[in-house]
């Protein structure tokens, strides 16, 4: 049985880690709610971009002449694994590891490098051993756009000149305050828009201004960067979502911790005071006999 | 009457009803009104002039962007969009000075960057500061 203090010291640090996760917990949620609101922001851009590239190749004729279009025998591929920098957010990375981990094994057989989003990415591949050719971490959680940029300019600069064939996205996708999914695309070559039925009448004769070629040259870079950051953002949400919930957990099982602790204390105090009233009584009656 | 939406990648800044349109295309300004023809065009760093329902006359500063118009509705999508009252002159002034510096620091070599960016940088702000002017 601990003693007395043993267990008043343990109620007060148990108390301050619940002070600590439930500060991490409010912090999460602000980061969150702001996050969110990003998420929300870029959705209709994203979403009109890509029907004026669905429009646009279904009006324009012929084949589409742009370098990211461009598919290849896959020699080599890049992998784009966007994690988070810090820990304490529940499954967040275990998540993304796994299923990037069985995506890796069912995609053997190619020269494969990792591009690494977070720092935890960056650890985790290191420790396994993966080439990694690049690093972006230290995002504090939020989205920086001229980094994004960066990332994309890389990207597609090495896809372009040929030093990667393929580049994959793994990626999580903010569903909703409590749901996120696990989503591995591919970045490049951006695979071919839709042709919609109901644009191929004769009445959606487009006119270019100047030409369609022009128009996929304006385009692309945008479409390419669109997409990143809604990866970025999408998963730095998820991110902050997940700390939340962890982080709430944590506080909730500090305050049951505390509750049995207390319990304990009580039954040792009240076991104390029963032994020295019996000492009392004992030599009281010591006394009297 | 047709519809215009001007959306950039973090908000949309317009979305309702309008009578005319003029907008910075690749190769000169192009004017829009109802009933247009199919369209799509890239639209270059200048001013977005329109008319709204009740015919009161919107300019804007716009960068980089497209523009696709199709059965009665145009829309928009810009890098960044300022409405002209909202500009911040200081700020397009200081653009310009930073980008006049580097091109200078570009020419002798001290700066490794490309050109063309930076002459982009200059016409943006230009643009803005054009703009500002123009709607005092």
């Amino acid at each position: 049985m601990a003693t007395l203090r043993d267990v008043k010291k343990r109620i007060k640090t148990v108390k301050s880690t619940a002070r600590i996760t439930k500060a991490m917990e409010m912090v999460a949620a602000s980061k969150l709610r702001r996050a969110q609101q990003r998420v929300e922001q870029a959705k209709p851009y994203a979403q009109k971009l890509d029907e004026m590239l669905s429009h646009l190749a279904t009006a324009s004729t012929g084949e589409i002449v742009h370098p990211y279009f461009e598919e290849r025998e896959v020699k080599k591929r890049t992998v784009v694994i966007i994690s988070s920098d810090r820990g304490l957010c529940g499954s967040f990375n275990t998540n993304v590891f796994r299923n990037a981990d069985r995506w890796l094994r069912e995609n053997d057989g190619v020269e494969t490098e990792i591009v690494a989003v977070g720092k935890r990415s960056f650890d985790y591949y290191k420790k396994r051993q993966w080439p990694i050719s690049d690093t972006y971490d230290d995002w504090s959680g939020q989205l920086d756009y001229d980094r994004a940029r960066e990332i994309v300019a890389s990207l597609t600069e090495r896809f372009v000149s040929g030093e990667t064939d393929e580049i994959v996205l793994i990626f999580t996708r903010f569903l909703s305050m409590v749901k996120y999914q696990l989503c591995i695309e591919k970045y490049l070559p951006v695979a071919r828009p839709d042709v919609t039925e109901e644009d191929t009448g004769p009445s959606n004769e487009y006119i270019f201004e100047p030409t369609s070629e022009d128009i996929y040259a304006a385009l692309m870079p945008s479409y390419a960067t669109t997409k990143m950051v809604t990866a970025l953002t999408e998963s730095f949400a998820s991110e902050h979502g997940s700390r939340m919930i962890a982080m709430g957990n944590a506080t909730k099982n500090a305050g049951e911790m505390v509750q049995t602790l207390t319990l304990d204390y009580n039954k040792a105090r009240q076991g104390q005071i029963t032994k020295e009233l019996a000492e009392i009584v004992g030599g009281a009656e010591a006394l009297t006999a | 009457m047709f519809r215009l939406s001007i959306v950039t990648p973090d908000k949309v800044v317009y979305d309702s009803d309008i009578r005319s349109l003029v907008v910075p295309g690749v190769d000169g300004y192009l004017g829009v009104l109802s009933q247009h023809a199919p369209l799509i065009t890239a639209l270059r760093p200048g001013h977005i002039e329109f008319r709204d329902a009740d015919d009161k006359v919107h300019l804007l500063a716009v960068s980089n962007g497209f523009m696709e118009v199709s059965q009665n509705v145009a829309t928009l999508l810009a890098d960044a969009v300022e409405i002209a009252e909202e500009i911040d002159l200081d700020r397009a002034r200081t653009a310009l000075e930073n980008a006049k510096a580097n091109l200078a620091k570009a020419v002798t070599g001290e700066l490794d960057v490309d050109a063309t960016e930076i002459r982009d940088a200059m016409e943006r702000a230009n643009n803005r500061i054009r703009i500002h002017e123009r709607s005092h």
